[in-house]
């Protein structure tokens, strides 16, 4: 009969607008800015550096090996190499950025700068309000501005960040344990070397 | 300044035997209109509200696409080619990742080719609620279907945030395999969402199938024959509902698709109704798809453990990978000459070959029907331009 | 007891005591044109606001439907949102294209507006509260009414744009053809009254039989003639499923897509106006004006009742219109030439049976069938015509 479909439709329509009331499932918004919508982990949005301990400069990761500035498929990282050294967090001298900026307007959020970082020192931050009137300066965001802390990455990204911490002290382990023999080795031949031909 | 008649009609095109000039009116359903699927103009010809000439007129979202990928590595690639198809990344990510593969001889480990199915089922699942949504908003709906589609959209895209990250520009595959693995209870998630989906499927079948003005809308408009569909070249659910049977997931074997059974929907007619309800019946088979292959994915790599990512230089050679997109067939041809970037690289984009046939699909059509006609060939300028 | 009837009856009449009253402070010479103001005045504030009103609950309404909510920013549950509208709506330049007739392009707004005020002049919105009692009431209202469909040629064709006027062309194609059903629907009322007020359309079915009153709807040939009227009052107001002249997805807003500001308001709310005074005539017609569905709730007020009856239409006029996609031109034309006109001309045969044959269920089955019989009919023959059904698909393996 002509209309039934059409009758169909409107008491899909109907269940729909009185379900509204009634379940979550038929009114599925969340009233930003009030309410936000539960942060998923992976999320991700633009890139940020990693430093340990409590002070930005020194804790920083990153060695300036400029391997996600050649990577970066838009270009939008740029990289100046320091000049001296400074101690990174095994003691080790290594280089650091001098200069490090990147253009989030530029930026297409793609990852491939943390996949390719050897050092865990680039990762994928979750701030999305990041809006600014400043046309010119405001989106371009210099080394003080990309730096956060190893808590706020455990806090973004627990399981992520876990793991790389995991990795990361396995191998400061074995970097220790590798010098512990060493100098025990360097011990024990400048201790043997001098008292050749007499018992001790 | 005279001006008390309306502008004369300035066309590039000479219209064919019928009125004459004076009584035509061409009409520019420009770059800015609620309708086109993006910046897409068409110059219309019409007499009365009958269509007697249609040009379209694309390139409005042209982004250098093919001239970029020779300047950048092959991995550098990957997120450009996100945007190409910008509803469906995943796909176009596995279209590139097949070519490359194809070029270099490289291996996929099983649980990745599982994730891939898994992954590539979902899009096409959430490209077609999209573009059913977007057909019923474009024939007057206010809205409704769309809404109920976003709906359903929305549970999927937030496993793809889960997954990769992001919700539209995944930049998932890789070459060997996938770039990372089901965090804990993705799995259980995605099962869930899937076994929800038949029933949104039903509620939109009680909200259109028989609905009286959709019947009429749609049934005997725009219909595409099937030796048309043939030399065109068109792919995908428009030549399936035409009835050429041509699923390269079936004329391929690539991936395991193999090792699911689902049947092709085919129409008969190759109107508007036939290429809406093809894509509705394909939602329900990728539906019987996936909830294989998330029972009996393997544990093990997610990519062949000999790809290193940086540094990668196939051998010199030419390739041609294509996929079963949710558009038709998205295929890429690369070129390489050894070095890390490739000498050329094409896209072959689903969307501008189904568009070829639009005028032949409008001619003698109302106005009306323009609209129509376009939403059910499916295209996003994204993939139209490149 | 009495005093409670009282109370019921003086809140019934309390407008027009009050206009009474008001009107004997004024000297004998200004009585006819203060009386015709105090008339007048009260329906330009109330109607206005109800489209206020109905622009809100229209957007909450299809938000609903949409799984989602409606505007709920400006003001409690969005309450004050059309005063944000109307803001906005005045503040906005007023841009008129260099080509148009100005003349033309300025009064088409004005003249929409004013054929759709001038259609309650005789709808009786209470007991004893009509503007006019015209002994042509009838014929009044739909005469006024066509003045809406030159006031909208006027804009897409002032406006010399090619969008505009195939808007304009579409709009007044539609218009003219829904006209016929329209009134063709309102002659059996008028028919089985025997006259063309209003007013005595309305008194005749203000009477009850136990508790249930006599509205024209419960009849076959009247609800026949409700539905029939209904839609092509749909169709009057380029309201969705028959909105193609504003088709907003294929010409932007067909023939008002040159107006901005105040002009475009003013469009906005001819249009609405006239779906209200089209509704007011329907519930005139076939849902029996002011009176109350049961006899036991009379003591509520009569204007109340009205009101109520327009809300209940109007909010299926938002249902509708969140459901359905739109129809094309030549489709609306089939729907009004080949089904509705066939269907109007039968329902007058069934009225006047009905009113020939004697009381009792033997003309209820008699005209039930005869309403049936052709809608099912027809409808299969323009189904079969074009071969519309739901088709079939083979898979291949």
């Amino acid at each position: 009969m002509v209309g039934e479909g059409i009758l169909k439709g409107m008491a899909e329509t109907a269940r729909n607008f009185f379900g509204s009331f009634v379940s979550k499932d038929r009114l599925t918004t969340v009233q930003y800015p009030e309410q936000r919508e539960l942060r998923i982990e992976a999320a991700r949005d633009f890139p940020f550096l990693v430093y340990d301990g409590a002070d930005w400069h020194q804790g920083m990761r990153c060695v300036a090996c400029q391997i996600c500035e050649k990577e970066c498929p838009p270009k939008c990282i740029f990289i100046e190499k320091s000049k001296d050294k400074k101690p990174d967090a095994n003691g080790k001298p290594q280089f650091y950025p001098a200069v490090f900026n990147i253009d989030i307007s530029v930026c297409m959020s793609c990852q491939i700068c943390v996949e390719v970082c050897p050092f865990d020192a680039i990762k994928m931050d979750v701030d999305y309000d990041l809006s600014t009137d400043d046309r010119f300066g405001g989106l371009l965001l210099n080394k003080q501005r990309l730096s956060k802390s190893n808590e706020y990455y455990r806090k973004i990204h627990p399981t992520e960040a876990s793991a790389v911490d995991a990795r990361l002290a396995g191998e400061r382990a074995r970097q220790e344990a590798k010098a512990k023999t060493a100098a025990e080795a360097r011990l024990t031949t400048t201790a043997v070397q001098p008292a050749s031909g007499e018992p001790r | 300044m005279s001006t008390a008649t309306l502008p004369t009609a300035h066309f590039d095109l000479e219209p064919m035997t019928g009125p004459s000039k004076e009584q035509l009116l061409e009409l520019s359903m420009g770059p800015q209109h609620p309708s086109t699927h993006g910046v897409f103009r068409m110059k219309v010809v019409l007499d009365g509200e009958r269509v007697v000439r249609l040009k379209p007129v694309f390139g409005y979202l042209h982004r250098n696409h093919e001239k970029i990928a020779e300047s950048e590595t092959y991995l550098g690639s990957m997120p450009y080619t996100d945007r190409l198809d910008y509803m469906c990344s995943i796909t176009n990510n596995w279209a590139y990742a097949l070519a490359v593969e194809k070029l270099a001889g490289i291996q996929v480990p099983e649980r990745a080719e599982y994730l891939r199915v898994i992954t590539g089922e979902l899009t096409r699942l959430q490209n077609h609620a999209c573009l059913i949504g977007f057909l019923m908003q474009d024939m007057g709906s206010s809205g409704t279907p769309l809404m109920y589609a976003f709906r359903e959209r929305e549970k999927i895209l937030d496993l793809f945030e889960a997954l990769t990250g992001a919700r539209m520009m995944c930049n998932y595959m890789r070459f060997g395999g996938c770039r990372v693995d089901l965090p804990d209870g993705w799995l259980d998630q995605a099962k869930k969402v899937v076994a929800d989906f038949p029933r949104f499927l039903d509620e939109y079948e009680q909200l259109l199938v028989s609905n009286e003005i959709l019947m009429e809308r749609t049934q005997d408009v725009g219909v595409l024959s099937r030796e048309l569909a043939v030399s065109a070249g068109i792919s995908g659910p428009m030549a399936r509902a035409s009835g050429v049977d041509y699923d390269i997931r079936k004329v391929d074997h690539y991936s395991i698709y193999d090792r699911f059974t689902f049947r092709v929907p085919l129409g008969s007619h190759g109107d508007v109704y036939d290429r809406f309800m093809v894509r509705l019946l394909e939602m329900r088979e990728s539906v019987s798809i996936l909830e294989q292959a998330m029972r009996a994915v393997p544990a093990g790599p997610i990519v062949d453990p000999k790809m290193k990512i940086r540094g990668f230089r196939p051998k010199p050679g030419e390739a041609y990978g294509r996929i079963e997109a949710p558009k038709g067939e998205l295929g890429f041809y690369l070129v390489s000459d050894g070095s890390p970037n490739p000498y050329r690289y094409r896209v072959r984009p689903p969307s501008l070959i189904n568009l070829t046939v639009l005028e032949d699909l409008c001619l003698g059509r109302n106005v009306a029907d323009i609209v129509a006609i376009l939403g059910s060939i499916d295209i996003v300028l994204g993939e139209v331009d490149r | 007891m009495t005093h409670l009837v009282q109370l019921a009856q003086l809140l019934d009449q309390i407008f027009v005591l009050a206009k009474h009253w008001l009107l004997g402070y004024v000297p004998a010479g200004a009585q006819p044109l203060c009386s015709a103001v105090l008339s007048v005045v009260p329906i330009i504030i109330v109607f206005p606001l109800l489209f206020a009103i109905t622009t809100l609950l229209e957007r909450k309404g299809l938000g609903r439907i949409q799984n989602r909510y409606g505007p709920n920013r400006v003001g409690p549950f969005g309450l004050l949102q059309p005063i944000a509208d109307g803001v906005k709506t005045l503040t906005k330049e007023d841009i008129v294209p260099i080509t148009a007739d100005h003349a033309v392009h300025f009064l088409a707004p004005l003249l929409l507006v004013s054929a759709s005020f001038m259609d309650y002049a005789v709808l009786p919105i209470g007991r004893n509260m009509v503007i006019v009692n015209l002994n042509a009431g009838v014929l009044f209202f739909f005469a006024v009414g066509s003045l809406m469909e030159l006031a909208v040629f006027m804009a897409g064709w002032s406006s010399r744009s090619k969008y505009t006027l195939l808007g304009a062309m579409r709009a007044i194609a539609q218009m003219i053809s829904y006209e016929v059903p329209l009134v063709l629907a309102s002659i059996v009322v008028i028919m089985q009254a025997g006259s063309l007020s209003t007013v005595a359309i309305v008194n005749m079915q203000a009477t009850y039989t136990g508790i249930w009153p006599h509205w024209f709807v419960f009849t076959p040939w009247g609800f026949a003639g409700f539905v029939l009227f209904m839609v092509a009052a749909t169709a009057e107001s380029n309201r969705s499923p028959f909105d193609l002249p504003e088709g907003e997805s294929e010409i932007i807003a067909g023939y008002y897509t040159e107006y901005s500001g105040f002009k475009f308001a003013l469009f906005f709310m001819g249009e609405y106006i006239g779906m209200f005074a089209t509704s007011g005539m329907a519930i005139t017609l076939f849902l029996g004006g002011w009176s109350a569905p049961f006899s036991f709730l009379a003591w509520i007020p009569s204007y109340f009742w009205f009101f109520a009856k327009l809300l209940v239409l109007i909010a299926v006029f938002i249902w509708v219109r969140g459901t359905l996609p739109r129809l094309r031109m030549d489709q609306l034309m089939n729907l009004a030439w080949e089904f509705m006109l066939p269907m109007t001309l039968l329902n007058l045969l069934t009225a006047g049976i009905w009113h020939f044959m004697p009381m009792g269920p033997s003309r209820w089955l008699v005209c039930s069938i005869m309403v049936a019989v052709p809608c099912i009919l027809l409808s299969r023959g323009l189904k079969h015509k074009k071969k519309f059904q739901v088709h079939t698909y083979h898979y291949s393996e």
